[in-house]
C-alpha cells in the first residue's frame, strides 16, 4: 500500500544509545557554576492559619545562602485559577504547602536548615471529602477567590456539562436500565526520574530554568508573570527541557518548588536546584484525582443504546492545577464511546484540604471509562444479550457526528471489538463458569475506549511550531517544541522527517527542548506528541524542498555534469545532464538529488551536501531552512455546553483479558491479554509497542495494586515500599497487540495519537473478566483481594 | 573526620576522602563523576542505583560507601567493550526497544549484567523474578524481558564459539 522509505519500519530509538550508557543528563545531573541547593519547608497542617515563621535558627546556620518566606518575597501566584501561591502567608490548605524556603551550599546544609525553622500555626477544621466539603457549614478551603470576591462554598469555579437529545423519551424507549456508583482513586504518576529544577539569573534580570516539563512555553508565560510579579518587568525567561525521567502528566503545571527556586536564586544571585526526593515527590507532589461517578445507561430491547447518564464529583485538593480541567476530557467517552442518543453528564469539582491534584496520562477518561464500561457490562447482562455483542451493536462508525459534535473520520471500534473476540476465543470461553487447575474461577472481560488522536485543544492555539535547518553536510536540524519524556517522540520525529524531507535518519538531529531556540508549543499532552510533530514536520519539509528545487536549476547539472565527466569532453558531459530543468523536475530521496529524465547512474545521483554547499558558498549564497506553525483543525469546545469538535482525530480501541480469581483469597491474576488499538497508521513500531506496553502496566497498577492513602489529608503510602506499582512478576501475562490501521485524513501518514489509550481501558476489563469468573461486581478500584473477597463473601451470603 | 577509600571504579583505580556515612551512590554521582547510576528512591526500592560490586548487584542508594574498599565496582559507564561498542546487554536494550525515558534503564542493565552472569540461560520466569527489584514505570518491562532474551541469546553463542 505505501512505499515509506521508513515510516512504519523497525528502527531503533536515536535516543537509546544514551541512555543504556548513562550518558544522558536528567535534572539530577546538571549542576551549574556555583549552584546553591534550596529545599521546602512543608506544611505541619492540613489546615491551620499561620501566626509566626521564625526562621533566625535557620539563617544562623553555616551554608546558608538564604531563608525566605511570604513575608519577604514578592507574592506569586500559582495554579489554573491563580488560587495559589509560591509561599503561604495567611493559612496552609494542605500538608503539601510550602511555608519557607532555604538555599545552602549543599543538600544536607539545606535538609538541616529547614528543620531550624520553626512555625506557630493555630490549627483549623478541615475537610478531607468532597461530601465533608460540600455540607453546609463545612469550613471553607478558600474564603475568597484569585481576585477577592468572597467565596461561599467549596466547589470550585468550573463548569463543565453536556445535556443533548431527549433524555425522558429516550428513558421511556428503554427496555432496560441499570444504575451504578463507582469510585476510583488518588494514584501516583510514579516518574522514575523525581521532580526538580535550576533556576539562575544573568546581570539583567533574565531567568533561565532547567525545568522537568512538559510545557515549556506555557511554562515561560508563568514564570515571566513571576518576573513580573517580582519587579522584574521586562526580563524574560527562558526554559531548557534536560531529559525528563518520565512526565505522565507531572510536568503540565508550573510548580511551587519552580517558583521557590527563582525566588531562591534571585536573592542569593547564584543558580538554585531543589531536587526533590522520593518520598517528597509522593507526599508534595499532585496525584491523579479520585472521582465518584453515578453512571445510569439504558438500552432497548434490541440492545441499542437508549440514553447515559454520568454525575461526577472530584475531589480536587486544595488548589487548582491544570488537573481540575478533567471533565474536559470526561465528556469525551462520555458523549462519544458508542452511538448514544441522549447524554446528560454533570460534574462537580470541590475544594478539600487534601493535596490538590493534577494531570496524570488518561486525564479524566480511565476515571469515566471504568464506570461507563462496568455499567454497560450490567446492561448486557440485564438485557441477556452478550456484552462483547452489545458493544459492537452500539460501536461508533466512521462518518459519525457525536453527541459532542466530534466529527468521526475514521474509526476502527468494531474492528478491534472483533480481534479482542477472536484472540480471545470469547464464545468459548465467556459464561462458562470454567476453572484453572488450581480451582481458581476463569473469566473474560473487555472494555472499549476512544480518546483524542489529533491533539485536543483545550487552550485557544493547540498549536506546534518547528523550525529545520539543513547544514553544510546534509543534516537536518530540527527545533521542536514538544517534549520527549520517553514515550518516544524523538523515534516519530525522526522518522516523520527523514521521510518526508528525503533524507536518512542518521542525518536528522532533533533540539529539544529549550525555549530560546524552538518555536513555541503548547505542549506535550493528549497524546499529541507525534502527531503535531510529524504534521509540523511534514509541512515544513515541503518548503524546504520548494526551497532546495527552485535553486536546483543550473547547480544539479553543473555538479552531474563534473561527475558525469570522466572521459569525456566538457560538452559531451552538458549534454548528458541537460539544459538546467524546472524546480518540478528534482527529486530528493535518501539525501540524493536527482533530475528527471536522467538515467539510473551514480553521477545522475548527486550528494544533497554537494547542492547545499555549492548555493551557500557564493556570491549572495542561501543557507537553508523552513519553518511551519501547525494548527490543527479542531474546535475549542463550550465547555459549560460540551460541545465542540475538540480533535483532529479520535483513537479507538478495546482490550480483553482473561482472569484468574482465587475465590478464597480475592486475588486476582491477569492471564492474558487481546489489545487493539486502531492507530491510524503505524509510525515508529518500536515507540508505538512501548507507549501501549507500558500504558497497560500503569492500567493493571489503576485496576488491582494503587492507591494513595491518606489520613486527615497526611499521605500515609510515600514510597515505593508501601505503594507499589507493577514489576516485570505482575507483568508476566502475555499480551497481543493488534494495530488496525484506518488512515486518518489528518494523521501524518495517517496516524492518530497513542501517547494514553493503553491504560483507559484495562481497569474495566478486568472488572468485567472478575464479573465472569466469579459472578460479583468490584465498582471500586483498585480491585485488591481484600474488596475481591469481601464482594465474594457478600454475594455467598445473598446466593445462601 | 573523612575517611579514605580506594577501589577499582570501571577498571580504573580511584580514591576519595568521603564521610564515614556516605553512600556508594553520593560517592559515584558527586564525587567521582558517575552520574551515569540514578538515585530514584533512596530506600533500595526501585533499583535504578544498581552497581556490581565484585560481579554483584547491589543497590548502592543503601551500601555504605567506605565497604567497598579494595573491592571492584563497576557502574554503567563501565559496561562498554574495549573498541567503545555497548555490550551485549546494552546492545540488546537498544534493539530491542526496552529504553524509554531512560532513568531506570542504567539501573535495568546493570542487573541484567549481574542476572546472565549468574544464569546465563534464564528462563522467562527467571528474568522477571531477577528485575523485581528494577521499577520501570514506562515500558511496561515487556520489551525489556525481549532484551535480556536476546542478550542471553548473543552470549550463549559467544561462549560457544
Amino acid at each position: 500500500m505505501s512505499d515509506y522509505s521508513f515510516v512504519g519500519k523497525e528502527r531503533v530509538r536515536p535516543d537509546a544509545g544514551d541512555k543504556v550508557a548513562g550518558r544522558t543528563p536528567y535534572i539530577h545531573d546538571l549542576v551549574r557554576p556555583g549552584m546553591l541547593h534550596g529545599k521546602i519547608k512543608f506544611s505541619e497542617h492540613a489546615h491551620a492559619r499561620i501566626k509566626h515563621i521564625d526562621t533566625s535558627r535557620a539563617k544562623r546556620l553555616p551554608g546558608v545562602r538564604a531563608v525566605i518566606t511570604a513575608y519577604d518575597t514578592p507574592e506569586v501566584r500559582v495554579g489554573f485559577l491563580a488560587d495559589n501561591f509560591a509561599l503561604k502567608r495567611d493559612k496552609v490548605r494542605q500538608f503539601r504547602d510550602e511555608v519557607a524556603a532555604v538555599a545552602a551550599i549543599d543538600p544536607d546544609i539545606a535538609r538541616e536548615a529547614v528543620e531550624l525553622i520553626d512555625v506557630e500555626y493555630e490549627p483549623l477544621p478541615g475537610v478531607f471529602s468532597p461530601h465533608d466539603a460540600l455540607r453546609p457549614g463545612a469550613p471553607l478551603v478558600h474564603e475568597v477567590d484569585a481576585r477577592g470576591r468572597p467565596r461561599t462554598s467549596n466547589l470550585v469555579d468550573l463548569k463543565y456539562g453536556h445535556h443533548t437529545g431527549d433524555l425522558e423519551a429516550m428513558k421511556r424507549a428503554s427496555r432496560h436500565v441499570v444504575e451504578g456508583y463507582y469510585t476510583t482513586p488518588r494514584i501516583q504518576q510514579s516518574c522514575m526520574g523525581t521532580a526538580g529544577c535550576i533556576a539562575e539569573f544573568d546581570g539583567h534580570g533574565n531567568l533561565t530554568i532547567y525545568a522537568k516539563t512538559q510545557i515549556p512555553f506555557l511554562a515561560q508565560r508563568d514564570f515571566t508573570k513571576a518576573l513580573e510579579a517580582m519587579g522584574l518587568e521586562g526580563c524574560g525567561a527562558r526554559v531548557v527541557v534536560p531529559a525528563l525521567g518520565g512526565g505522565f502528566g507531572t510536568g503540565l503545571d508550573t510548580h511551587c518548588y519552580e517558583h521557590i527556586a527563582i525566588l531562591l536564586a534571585h536573592k542569593t544571585g547564584l543558580p538554585v536546584k531543589i531536587l526533590y526526593d522520593r518520598e517528597e515527590e509522593f507526599a508534595y507532589l499532585s496525584p491523579r484525582q479520585s472521582a465518584e461517578t453515578r453512571v445510569v445507561q439504558g438500552c432497548d430491547a434490541n440492545g441499542l443504546l437508549t440514553f447515559r447518564i454520568v454525575e461526577v464529583l472530584q475531589d480536587n485538593g486544595a488548589y487548582t492545577s491544570w488537573g481540575a480541567t478533567y471533565p474536559s476530557v470526561m465528556m469525551l467517552p462520555v458523549t462519544s464511546l458508542y452511538r448514544v442518543p441522549a447524554v446528560s453528564f454533570d460534574a462537580k469539582i470541590v475544594y478539600t484540604n487534601n493535596t490538590y491534584c493534577q494531570a496524570m496520562r488518561g486525564y479524566g477518561n480511565p476515571e469515566v471509562t471504568f464506570p461507563i464500561e462496568s455499567n454497560l457490562d450490567e446492561l448486557a447482562r440485564e438485557a441477556g444479550i452478550d456484552p462483547l455483542e452489545l458493544r459492537r451493536k452500539n460501536a461508533n462508525q466512521p462518518g459519525d457526528e457525536s453527541p459532542m459534535k466530534f466529527r468521526i473520520a475514521t474509526c476502527g471500534l468494531d474492528d478491534c471489538l472483533k480481534a479482542v473476540g477472536q484472540g480471545l476465543h470469547w464464545t468459548e470461553k465467556q459464561g462458562q463458569g470454567r476453572k484453572d487447575a488450581r480451582g481458581r474461577a476463569l473469566g473474560v472481560g473487555v472494555a472499549s475506549l476512544v480518546h483524542v488522536g489529533g491533539s485536543g485543544r483545550i487552550y485557544r492555539s493547540d498549536g506546534s511550531g518547528i523550525a529545520i535547518r539543513l547544514d553544510d553536510f546534509g543534516h537536518a536540524h530540527v527545533a521542536y517544541g514538544g517534549v520527549e519524556m520517553g514515550q518516544g517522540l524523538v523515534s516519530s520525529l525522526t522518522v516523520a522527517v527523514a521521510e518526508s524531507l528525503g533524507i536518512m535518519p542518521e542525518q536528522v538531529h532533533l533540539n529539544q527542548t529549550d525555549t530560546a531556540a524552538c518555536p513555541w508549543d503548547v505542549g506535550t499532552h493528549a497524546s499529541r506528541g507525534a502527531f503535531m510533530a510529524c504534521n509540523a514536520a511534514i509541512r515544513a519539509t515541503k518548503l524546504l524542498r520548494d526551497k532546495l528545487f527552485a535553486l536546483c536549476p543550473g547547480v544539479f547539472e553543473e555538479i552531474a555534469g563534473k561527475a558525469s565527466a570522466k572521459g569525456k569532453s566538457k560538452d559531451e558531459a552538458a549534454k548528458i545532464v541537460g539544459a538546467p530543468g524546472k524546480p518540478e523536475d528534482y527529486e530528493l530521496k535518501h539525501a540524493l538529488v536527482t533530475k528527471r529524465g536522467l538515467p539510473d547512474e551514480a553521477w545522475a545521483k548527486v550528494d544533497l551536501a554537494k547542492v547545499l554547499r555549492a548555493v551557500h558558498f557564493r556570491q549572495a549564497g542561501t543557507m537553508l531552512s523552513a519553518e511551519y506553525f501547525y494548527e490543527p483543525p479542531s474546535e475549542l469546545p463550550d465547555w459549560e455546553k460540551g460541545i465542540g469538535n475538540m480533535s483532529a482525530a479520535y483513537t479507538w480501541g478495546a482490550q480483553g483479558v482473561e482472569v484468574a480469581v482465587d475465590e478464597a483469597t480475592g486475588e486476582v491474576e491477569v492471564l492474558r491479554m487481546i489489545n487493539a488499538l486502531d492507530v491510524g497508521h503505524v509510525l515508529s513500531p518500536q515507540a508505538l509497542k512501548g507507549q501501549v506496553y507500558g500504558g497497560i502496566a500503569q492500567g493493571l497498577g489503576y485496576a488491582l495494586y494503587e492507591e494513595i492513602k491518606s489520613d486527615q489529608g497526611r499521605v500515609l503510602n510515600a514510597g515505593f515500599t508501601d505503594y507499589k506499582i507493577p514489576t516485570a512478576s505482575e507483568m508476566r501475562f502475555p499480551i497481543d497487540l493488534v494495530f488496525v490501521e484506518t488512515e486518518d485524513p489528518n494523521g501524518p501518514f495517517g496516524s492518530k495519537g497513542v501517547g494514553e489509550p493503553g491504560l483507559v481501558p484495562t481497569a474495566p476489563a478486568i472488572g468485567n473478566a472478575i464479573f465472569d469468573a466469579v459472578g460479583v461486581r468490584l465498582k471500586e478500584l483498585p480491585m485488591t483481594p481484600e474488596r475481591v473477597s469481601v464482594a465474594i463473601d457478600a454475594k455467598g451470603r445473598i446466593d445462601r | 573526620m573523612r575517611a579514605e577509600l580506594r577501589f577499582t571504579l570501571n577498571g580504573a583505580a580511584v580514591e576519595a576522602f568521603v564521610q564515614p556515612q556516605a553512600r556508594l551512590l553520593d560517592v559515584l554521582r558527586d564525587t567521582l563523576g558517575a552520574t551515569g547510576t540514578k538515585e530514584g528512591c533512596s530506600e533500595g526500592e526501585c533499583g535504578a542505583c544498581t552497581v556490581l560490586i565484585d560481579g554483584r548487584a547491589v543497590a548502592s542508594c543503601l551500601f555504605p560507601a567506605l565497604e567497598a574498599e579494595g573491592k571492584r565496582v563497576v557502574t554503567v559507564e563501565g559496561l562498554r567493550q574495549d573498541n567503545g561498542d555497548p555490550s551485549a546487554v546494552q546492545r540488546a536494550f537498544i534493539d530491542k526497544g526496552g529504553v524509554q525515558c531512560g532513568f531506570c534503564t542504567p539501573g535495568m542493565v546493570m542487573a541484567t549484567t549481574a542476572l546472565l552472569a549468574e544464569n546465563p540461560a534464564p528462563t522467562d520466569d527467571e528474568i522477571r523474578a531477577g528485575l523485581v527489584g528494577n521499577l520501570c514505570r514506562c515500558t511496561g518491562y515487556v520489551q525489556i524481558i525481549d532484551a535480556v532474551k536476546q542478550a542471553a541469546g548473543e552470549l550463549a553463542t559467544k561462549e560457544r564459539s
